[in-house]
């Protein structure tokens, strides 16, 4: 791809309004500094005395059953300090709990495989020794007999009879299905003027793979019972749910601790069976246990994407490209354990329509378990692959009824004056202008002379193609859509807390919930703060990380599923203002008795309005509450200057037999254009031009925002272009490393040019929207302007969300293959 | 035949100080540097020399900290991200990285600083080209590397 074009900075396409204060600059990052000096505190950097490394031995098998273990000879191994199997496991542990309803329910999930492995990289073993190395060299001499077991690698093949079954308890390769039936899918199809028909459609499985690999330092206190594992999990909210349990303990024993995290994109929520594993060989052993994970062991064994295929779709569509409904049959490959699954076969729900006004909508939904690694959340969970799906079927579409697709999108989007808007399964979109993005998105890529560079591209025996990715980024969600799943479920609404304090000489801290990993909570939340108190964000001090010690967290807290703009600065600004009141209660009482409303906070002081000289500074307040409360009055002495606020997003439980209801509180909206020329010689091809236009309600920091946006669609161009977890039919992983496993390099990128308007959230306290998930729209555009591209050379149907050139060159070289997956039915 | 050296006794200068350690001979430079020496802002991001994250520069040369025996590097004089600044003070890359926006994580950061330092060393006023051709052996998973690119011919400007 190109490497000479400097990317443009943003572009401003409307006069802001003016926000005094620091909301909505781009203050210098708090976390900065440490991580340009190497000062950041990663989990594999803490160490303590005596501690073990844990090294896991997997399975190199697919499917197998477990004869035996001998751990005796790693034991042999002269610093070899203990070993851990599944056996054990079995006896000290119970099952993680599963979400599910029968058949998915009746997994059984350890912390180590039981009886028999599901996957290649699972791990059947644990051997602690006194180095990294050793512990590697002793896992080897771990002897493990295995009688495999016919694989089970291809999801659609997971209810045929003669499937293997890789769950006897469960009896069934179901993990959970469901049929969502929302409008009047019949009496659409009578009204429709054509039936578009899409055999197969398929979402390939790759994941964003954080640079750092998962793991744990583990510390037990046998004085206590109490674990604290320095960590990098990234919702150890949800995380301890699974692991007390299991443990036979309360949360109360299981303390996490983070501070810098290196990225993490969903794939550190299920961390829980290694860490588990590692709580078990500290109390056995009686000393810290330290287990990093190796890169292949991340590919191969962590947490996938999901994979997902759309059979059998109709789409019923007015002659005019007015757009009905569509149907479509949804077969999710949740690999060999579902953990957070099923909640996926929920999740694409938020965005339902996509970005289009859709009203009715029949999805018949099933999730399988198959012998490839688990899954997990992965930026864009879940809607991603359904929103790809609607964008295919809009591209396809107008392919097919030979429509203009800029005018099938723009005919079929929510309009800007249509907003709040209620999609047919009862989520509520807030605000936004789709239309508008997409305007700004093909003015930057020079729209108007597309046919101009088609010609040209041509005359240099290159195909042009110009494609649109509309997605949604669907953020913080009502956990009472996991009732739609399981109506046994006690989840619902959502949390996130924020502490803010004014101390003794005056020091503002904040402590979040959160658990960050590069998305700069601690400046937001600095600025939040600043605005409210009235001083600068020099002046707050955010705890970096996340400390479950600090008590200053709930059940959902974290970080994932584009929510800290409103869930944690919402509760930092609930926090805040409760503080700036108890701050003028004091002020009041001191400088007079006078009422709290004539108290200003301003520059570090708390002044009276008409009177600016009587005014003391915060220094002078904290003192008073902390340490000299004797010369308060009676009615100031509840005044603890240390606030905790709860934020709790408005939602009410869905009706779960209508499968109806708000799922998530805010939608961000991205637009992207991709151009792309591809040589029809070998099917490579290069995106010569790439617009990303963003819609995230208020920016509270311009540059973050506008960071996660080349990030993310970064992680888009490489899941369309090359990031491909491949398996062969025995089970094995083709790309376990960077190597097989190509990710974007700096001369893989092409020259990004962003754009954005802001449509505040009129359901959130700033404004805002959490926006960090909405890169998929690189994949969707992409898969678009190939099929624009190849439209001249047989017309295939691009039917795959990964397309690295291999598999172009296999559609222009035989595109009646792909054609055939399509037909139109006139009515 | 007489057994291989399992420990061998080296002296490395890292960032200025010189530091003698018993090591095993199949000990990693990176893992030295972290383990041993506590010098932790030297990342490990792959086992197979893919990512960058570890990389450091040895005797003048820019090298992928686990792609190298500890060993290997007796005699050496080496640089880390630590050595970067002096008394505190951040040099024209770091401060370059913090204004544009040029980290998130903060993962990949230092062994990209190092790279950066290695390019500006030798060539003190790339082209964009050879700015990306000079970070391709490190991977950033959250910038897109828009950010690092624009940090990096900042503060080749800033150092002419």
């Amino acid at each position: 791809m190109t490497e000479t074009a400097t990317p443009t900075s943003a572009l401003v396409v409307e006069e802001q309004e003016t926000r005094p204060g620091f909301i909505g600059t781009s203050v210098p990052r708090k976390e900065d500094r440490r991580l340009v000096q190497g000062e950041g505190v990663f989990f594999d950097d803490v160490k303590r005395y005596g501690m073990g490394f844990v090294h896991f031995v997997r399975s190199p098998y697919a499917h197998a059953k477990i004869k035996s273990i001998d751990v005796a000879r790693a034991l042999e191994l002269k610093d070899v300090y203990g070993t851990l199997t599944g056996d054990e496991v079995a006896i000290l542990t119970d099952p993680f709990f599963e979400m599910s309803v029968p058949p998915g329910s009746e997994i059984k999930d350890y912390a180590l495989a039981v009886g028999k492995t599901r996957f290649v990289g699972e791990p059947v073993a644990a051997v602690v020794a006194a180095t990294r190395e050793l512990a590697r060299d002793a896992a080897e001499l771990v002897e493990v007999e295995y009688e495999p077991l016919d694989p089970l690698v291809d999801a659609r093949r997971a209810q045929d009879s003669d499937a293997p079954i890789l769950h006897e308890d469960a009896g069934s390769n179901v993990v959970w299905e469901g049929v969502f039936d929302w409008g009047d899918w019949e009496g659409t199809v009578a009204e429709a003027d054509r039936i578009v028909r899409i055999k197969e459609l398929h979402f390939d499985r790759f994941s964003s793979t954080p640079l750092e690999c998962s793991g744990c330092l583990v510390e037990f206190n046998r004085g206590t019972g109490q674990w604290t594992m320095y960590c990098n999990h990234q919702m150890p909210g949800i995380g301890a749910i699974w692991m007390a349990p299991a443990l036979r303990v309360g949360t109360d024993k299981l303390r996490f601790v983070t501070q810098d995290i290196g990225g993490a994109f969903g794939n550190k929520i299920c961390l829980h069976p290694y860490f588990v594993a590692c709580c078990l060989l500290a109390r056995k052993l009686n000393r810290p246990v330290q287990w990093t994970e190796w890169r292949t062991d991340q590919h191969t064994a962590n947490a996938h994407g999901n994979e997902r295929w759309f059979e059998e779709t109709e789409v019923a569509v007015k002659a005019d490209g007015t757009l009905l409904g569509f149907k479509t049959h949804a077969i999710d490959d949740c690999g060999a354990f579902p953990r957070y699954e099923p909640l996926g076969c929920i999740i694409w729900a938020q965005v339902t329509p996509g970005c289009y006004r859709w009203q009715n909508v029949y999805v018949d939904f099933t999730q399988v378990a198959t012998n490839k690694s688990p899954v997990s959340p992965n930026r864009g969970y879940s809607r991603m692959q359904h929103l790809w799906f609607t964008e295919r079927v809009i591209d396809i579409v107008a392919n097919e009824l030979g429509l203009d697709p800029v005018d099938v999108r723009k005919r079929n989007y929510v309009k800007a004056d249509e907003f709040p808007w209620t999609t047919p399964n009862g989520c509520v979109y807030d605000s936004g202008d789709y239309a508008r993005c997409l305007d700004i998105a093909l003015e930057l890529v020079g729209y108007d002379g597309i046919d101009k560079r088609r010609r040209d591209a041509e005359s240099r025996g290159k195909l042009l193609g110009i494609g649109i990715g509309s997605t949604l980024d669907s953020g913080t969600n009502n956990f009472g859509q996991s009732q739609l799943l399981n109506p046994e479920l006690q989840f619902s609404g959502n949390n996130e807390v924020a502490t803010v304090k004014l101390d003794i000489f005056g020091e503002v801290v904040v402590t979040l919930g959160t658990v960050p990993q590069g998305q700069g909570h601690e400046t937001t939340a600095a600025q939040v703060v600043a605005d409210a108190l009235g001083i600068s964000p020099d002046d707050v001090t955010v705890r970096p990380g996340h400390d479950t010690y600090w008590n200053s967290h709930a059940g959902f807290s974290g970080t994932y599923a584009s929510q800290f703009a409103v869930t944690g600065l919402g509760a930092v600004k609930g926090a805040v203002d409760q503080l700036a009141g108890e701050i003028r209660t004091i002020a009041a009482a001191v400088l007079g008795g006078v009422p709290e409303d004539a108290v200003v906070l301003e520059g570090g002081f708390a002044k009276l309005r008409e009177n600016p000289e009587a005014a003391i500074p915060f220094m002078g307040i904290g003192a008073i509450v902390n340490a000299n409360n004797a010369i308060l009055p009676e009615e100031a002495r509840h005044v603890t200057l240390n606030c905790r606020y709860v934020y709790v997003p408005p939602f009410e439980v869905p009706d779960t037999e209508r499968k109806y209801g708000n799922l998530t509180l805010t939608y961000a909206s991205q637009i992207h254009v991709c151009v792309l020329e591809v040589d029809p010689e070998t099917g490579a091809y290069e995106i010569v031009d790439y617009a990303a236009v963003d819609d995230c309600g208020n920016r509270i920091h311009p540059q973050i925002v506008e960071g996660q946006v080349h990030g993310a669609t970064a992680q888009a161009l490489g899941a369309a272009t090359h990031e491909t977890f491949t398996y062969d039919e025995q089970g094995n992983l083709l790309t376990p490393n960077f190597y097989d496993y190509h990710v974007p390099h700096a001369l893989d990128m092409p020259p990004l040019k962003t754009g954005y308007i802001e449509s505040p959230s009129p359901f959130t306290s700033l404004g805002a929207k959490g926006m960090g998930e909405g890169g998929g729209a690189g994949i969707h555009a992409v898969c678009a302007a190939l099929q624009d591209a190849l439209r001249p050379v047989g017309n295939p149907i691009v039917y795959d969300s990964c397309n690295p050139p291999h598999r172009v060159w296999e559609l222009i070289s035989n595109p009646a293959e792909s054609r055939g997956r399509i037909s139109v039915e006139s009515r | 035949m007489s057994e291989p050296v399992a420990q061998k006794t080296i002296s490395v200068e890292v960032n200025g100080t010189t530091y003698e350690r018993e090591v095993e001979a199949r000990r990693l430079l990176v893992h030295f540097l972290r383990d041993d020496l506590d010098l932790t802002g030297t990342h490990v991001g792959c086992d197979t020399g893919n990512c960058g994250a570890c990389s450091v520069i040895v005797d003048g040369t820019l090298l992928k900290s686990c792609m190298m025996l500890a060993i290997q590097a007796d005699g050496a004089s080496i640089e880390t991200v630590e050595g970067l600044g002096a008394d505190g003070e951040l040099n024209p890359l770091q401060q370059a990285f913090g204004e544009h926006h040029a980290l998130q994580c903060g993962y990949c950061t230092p062994g990209m600083l190092m790279s950066a330092k290695a390019l500006l060393d030798e060539n003190p006023e790339p082209t964009e080209g050879e700015i990306r051709r000079a970070i391709q052996g490190n991977i950033c998973r959250c910038t897109g590397y828009v950010n690092i690119v624009e940090a990096i011919a900042a503060a080749a400007e800033a150092g002419r």
